[in-house]
């Protein structure tokens, strides 16, 4: 494959294109198996193209890469920009990833408007990837927001009993938290003349300004992650959305809110971030613990799963703001620098994870039609291959050496350990809660006696759903094992990050 | 070229069009025809023509003529074009709709043409009895407009309401140009923006009044808080094409009047009329966008929608800036295609006998119209501001107009307003998509030409939402000059 090509415009366009023409031709109920088939064919051509942004990527800079750039709205400075980093790269990949495993998992379990459905995740996958490659931020701002309908759409259409009101409070609660965003890019673009980012990271900005324009991006980004206490929109979204949408929810969106930070907050306003950064820590650490405290007593499986997320999701935003701490304390930007890789990791990772134990309830779920913990017990004496899938994930969730969870978490402990004892000492309380709920669910569920008949009649995965989670049981651990290929093209944008956030803008 | 000297050359669109709406009369009355079909294409001939020697000029320098009373300049001519080709779509959206309740007759192709007339002298007016000539020829075309279904008790009460509060509007208008005379000496609108500075020195008191009720008039015109009243009464009670036509043309007319008489004559004032804007378009805003979310029919519901994009519309005009005029000239343009595709949906699920107008009629229309419903679908994403579509760019630039003149605090409560739209934009969503269907609408029955023009019509609505780069330079390019 050329260099030249497009990557990242073909990323994001050919997914769009291909929803489009998979809802044209499979429009209403009419031929649901080609639609299936050309989704499918779209999602692996998307995954293929992803791969040359991984092997062709450039580990020694932590300049952009794979850039294009073309005038959009010349009135307002405004280009169609695009181009990744360390940051961005790997969440791409999990991105056409994880559409390919929600393509496979709708499969036949979709039965109304399947076209639809397939198509609204392909679409939604180029806009996504818009968000992680999106250079002008107007262009992230349009990709961010344009995101939200086909996901309306799809808790909508084929949520639960009460996908309404969920769907309707994802959709506003999101969209309020970026509107703020928006009037913040303006702002700047005002002072600056210019949307591209970064641009906005050395645009110099009062302490004041920095102060607003930071909790600006807060809100946005921290109702995306989402944080406490804005978080409820995500275990009503969760519980109603079908299986898929569930995954994308937990697997990407949740993402872009850890991205936000990244790649506006903390470069952008790095003063504020200074400044501010005992909020956000105390946010994550309430997140970590209270919301842990809330997991325990799910009756839901999907609500359980749902906040654990948010309590994974504390993780993250408490490796971000970290480094201010460590470079008071220790002065080491690399020891600074793990915080926000170990939240990296704890990204992908947990996309992973709380991807496949969505599908894991899917799978219960189709068979049972029910999500209420106390209608399972002895699953894995019946479904004994799905039941050592579960428990594998569930102890990844938990953060078992080994797998994927324990890396992202333990490096986030361990650099909270260099910032103060107290945080790293609050932040480890999450593995012995984590275990608690996870656990007591694995037990409650999968093993004991077989709970009822209904159970006892369960059939084992078929080859699809084998398929699925056997792939994700392989990116768990092979994470959990050698996280390197996955860190060392980090490295060079966050010691960049580090070093431009610690330089005061005022 | 000289003020006093006399350019036909200028008039040529209002020429053709005077000439055609007599040849349309005539021809209306003597040739015996079914459905009207000749008097309708003669109508979208001429609009056509219209719309053509109008788009020819958006490029020109500016042409002043019959004593300083006509201008004809890039702006003028860009909405004129607009509005010739507007009137296009809701003739052909609204035939089956008329033709249905037998009101399909020579009158409203008359009306209609006489209307444009008055709207095409509005927006080339440079003096303010011209303004005032185009803006009675305008509305009293569209009184009769909304009173000619006169069997039926409400498009009736419509127009009254309507003839009423407009006269009412015009009164004021006029009272106020009247005052602005008194202090200056002079109606032309280049002339009065010279001497108002010493016009206020003079007397202060009756050059603010003058200007008060200049800006109350056109609020009144555009249906902003606190004059809105007769908005929501009028778009509910007139019958749908006659809604689509005053919801649509007439705002681009507003819209000329107001750039004449606030930017190009009252501008010294920015900052005294400013502040008046500043209210209206807060109030709109928010009474817009609060009240809509009650409503349960979409006429009505469009009805304060189109209250609350009044108020984004004044966002671009408090700014006062050029980039701040041209964003509204964007935001109007924007607010008039996302208009017509709305309410030409609402004519397409109407039929004999059923209006199609109530907010239930949409439930299900995925399961039974798909393709109607992802269009419906990127209108209301339009209308609410959500990217990638038109409407989202039009908010991005009043709003990014309104933070340039410092004001966040207005841009912060637009964005917020903008969030509890939103709702009965995505209620309206969630009708047509998760809710099982519960009557039949009359889409089936619908003509081709117009169902394909309403695609067209909504997928412009995204194109522009993915290019939207060429309309938004045009629009400043002519409030440059």
């Amino acid at each position: 494959m050329s260099s030249d090509l497009p990557i990242l415009s073909l990323l994001i366009w050919l997914p769009i294109l291909g929803g489009a023409i998979v809802i044209a031709v499979g429009g209403g109920n009419r031929n649901a198996s080609s639609a299936r088939w050309l989704s499918l064919f779209f999602s692996v051509i998307a995954l293929w193209l992803s791969i040359p942004l991984y092997t062709q990527f450039d580990t020694t800079t932590s300049a952009m890469q794979f850039v294009e750039k073309v005038p959009w709205i010349e009135t307002f400075n405004i280009y169609y920009h695009l181009g990744v980093d360390g940051f961005s790269m790997p969440l791409i990949l999990l991105t056409t990833f994880s559409t390919l495993l929600v393509v496979l998992a709708g499969w036949e379990v979709i039965k109304e408007k399947p076209a639809q459905y397939m198509g609204a995740f392909l679409i939604m996958e180029g806009l996504m990837i818009g968000v992680f490659a999106a250079l002008d931020s107007v262009l992230f701002y349009v990709f961010w927001e344009a995101m939200l309908i086909p996901m309306f759409l799809i808790i909508g259409i084929w949520g639960g009993p009460r996908r309404i009101y969920a769907t309707v409070k994802f959709f506003l609660y999101t969209f309020l938290g970026s509107v703020f965003m928006l009037v913040a890019l303006i702002y700047m673009y005002i002072k600056g003349g210019s949307f591209a980012i970064l641009d906005l990271h050395t645009l110099p900005l009062s302490l004041t300004e920095q102060i607003l324009i930071f909790l600006a991006f807060l809100i946005a980004f921290a109702v995306k992650i989402p944080m406490w206490p804005v978080h409820t929109w995500l275990p009503d979204a969760h519980v109603e959305a079908p299986t898929g949408g569930s995954v994308i929810l937990a697997a990407i969106m949740l993402k872009m809110g850890g991205y936000g930070f990244v790649r506006f907050s903390l470069p952008i306003t790095p003063d504020a971030s200074m400044t501010l950064d005992w909020l956000v820590i105390l946010l994550s650490l309430i997140a970590i613990i209270y919301i842990g405290f809330v997991a325990l007593v799910q009756e839901d499986l999907k609500k359980l799963i749902a906040y654990s997320s948010i309590a994974h999701m504390g993780f993250v935003t408490l490796g971000f703001f970290l480094l201010f701490d460590i470079m008071e304390a220790t002065g080491q930007v690399r020891g600074a620098a793990l915080g926000i890789e170990g939240a990296m990791v704890q990204m992908v990772s947990h996309g992973f994870i709380s991807g496949a134990l969505f599908l894991c309830v899917g799978v219960l779920y189709d068979r049972m039609h029910t999500r209420r913990i106390q209608d399972y017990g002895g699953v894995a004496n019946v479904m004994p291959v799905f039941a050592a899938f579960a428990v594998l994930f569930a102890m990844a969730n938990t953060g078992l050496p080994g797998t994927s969870g324990f890396v992202g978490e333990f490096m986030v402990i361990l650099s909270a350990m260099k910032a103060n004892f107290w945080i790293a000492f609050a932040a480890a309380t999450t593995l012995i809660i984590g275990a608690g709920y996870t656990l007591w669910m694995v037990k409650r569920v999968f093993f004991g006696e077989v709970g009822n008949e209904r159970v006892a009649v369960l059939t084992d995965l078929n080859k699809r759903e084998f398929l699925i989670l056997g792939l994700l049981a392989i990116a768990v651990l092979g994470l959990g094992v050698w996280p390197d290929p996955l860190l060392e093209v980090m490295h060079a944008s966050v010691d960049n990050l580090i070093q431009h956030v610690t330089q005061s803008k005022i | 070229m000289d003020a006093l000297s006399v350019d036909f050359s200028i008039l040529i669109p209002e020429i053709v069009l005077l000439t055609m709406a007599c040849v349309v009369l005539f021809v209306d009355l003597y040739v015996p025809q079914r459905n009207k079909a000749m008097t309708q294409g003669l109508t979208l001939v001429t609009l056509a023509l219209c719309a053509l020697f109008a788009a020819q000029g958006i490029g020109d320098t500016p042409r002043i003529s019959f004593n300083g009373s006509f201008i004809s300049d890039g702006l003028s001519n860009l909405l004129k074009t607009l509005i010739f080709l507007t009137a296009m779509v809701v003739f052909v959206y609204s035939r089956r709709y008329l033709a249905d309740r037998e009101v399909l007759k020579g009158e409203f192709y008359l009306l209609g043409l006489f209307s444009l007339l008055g709207m095409s002298i509005l927006v080339s007016a440079y003096s303010m009895v011209t303004v005032y000539l185009g803006l009675e020829l305008l509305s009293l075309a569209l009184y009769a407009m909304v009173a000619l279904h006169r069997d039926e008790l409400a498009p009736t009460e419509a127009a009254m309401k309507y003839f009423i509060l407009g006269a009412l509007a015009s009164g004021m208008l006029l009272y106020g140009m009247s005052l602005l005379y008194g202090v200056t000496g002079t109606l032309q609108i280049d002339i009065l923006a010279q001497r108002a500075s010493t016009a206020m020195e003079q007397d202060a008191l009756l050059f603010l009044v003058g200007v008060v009720f200049l800006v109350v008039g056109v609020a009144f015109k555009f249906g902003a808080v606190p004059f809105h009243m007769w908005v929501p009464d009028v778009y509910h009670g007139a019958p749908t094409a006659m809604t689509l036509f005053i919801s649509t043309a007439p705002k681009l007319a507003a819209f000329g009047m107001l750039y004449r008489l606030f930017a190009e004559g009252l501008i010294t004032f920015h900052g005294e009329w400013q502040q008046y804007l500043i209210i209206l378009a807060a109030l709109s805003l928010v009474v817009g966008n609060v009240v809509a979310i009650a409503q349960r029919n979409l006429k009505r519901m469009f009805a304060y929608s189109a209250i609350a994009h009044v108020g984004y519309l004044f966002l671009g005009i408090v700014a006062g800036t050029e980039a701040g005029f041209a964003s509204s000239l964007f935001y109007v343009i924007a607010y008039v295609i996302m208009g017509l595709g709305g309410f030409g949906m609402i004519l397409l699920l109407s039929r004999k006998g059923f209006e199609g107008d109530r907010l239930e009629d949409l439930k299900g229309l995925n399961d039974t119209h798909p393709w109607y419903a992802l269009m419906m679908l990127i209108l209301m994403a339009s209308m609410a501001g959500v990217p990638p579509t038109l409407g989202f760019y039009a908010k991005l630039a009043v709003i990014q107009a309104v933070v340039d003149s410092g004001q966040v605090w207005l841009a912060v409560l637009a964005v917020i307003f903008s969030v509890i739209g939103a709702f009965y934009y995505l209620r309206a969503i969630w009708y047509m998509y998760f809710d099982e269907p519960q009557v039949k609408v009359g889409i089936t029955e619908a003509g081709g030409v117009a169902k394909a023009l309403l695609s067209a019509n909504s997928l412009l609505v995204l194109m522009l939402g993915i290019v939207p780069g060429g309309l938004l330079a045009l629009c400043f390019q002519v409030i440059a000059g």
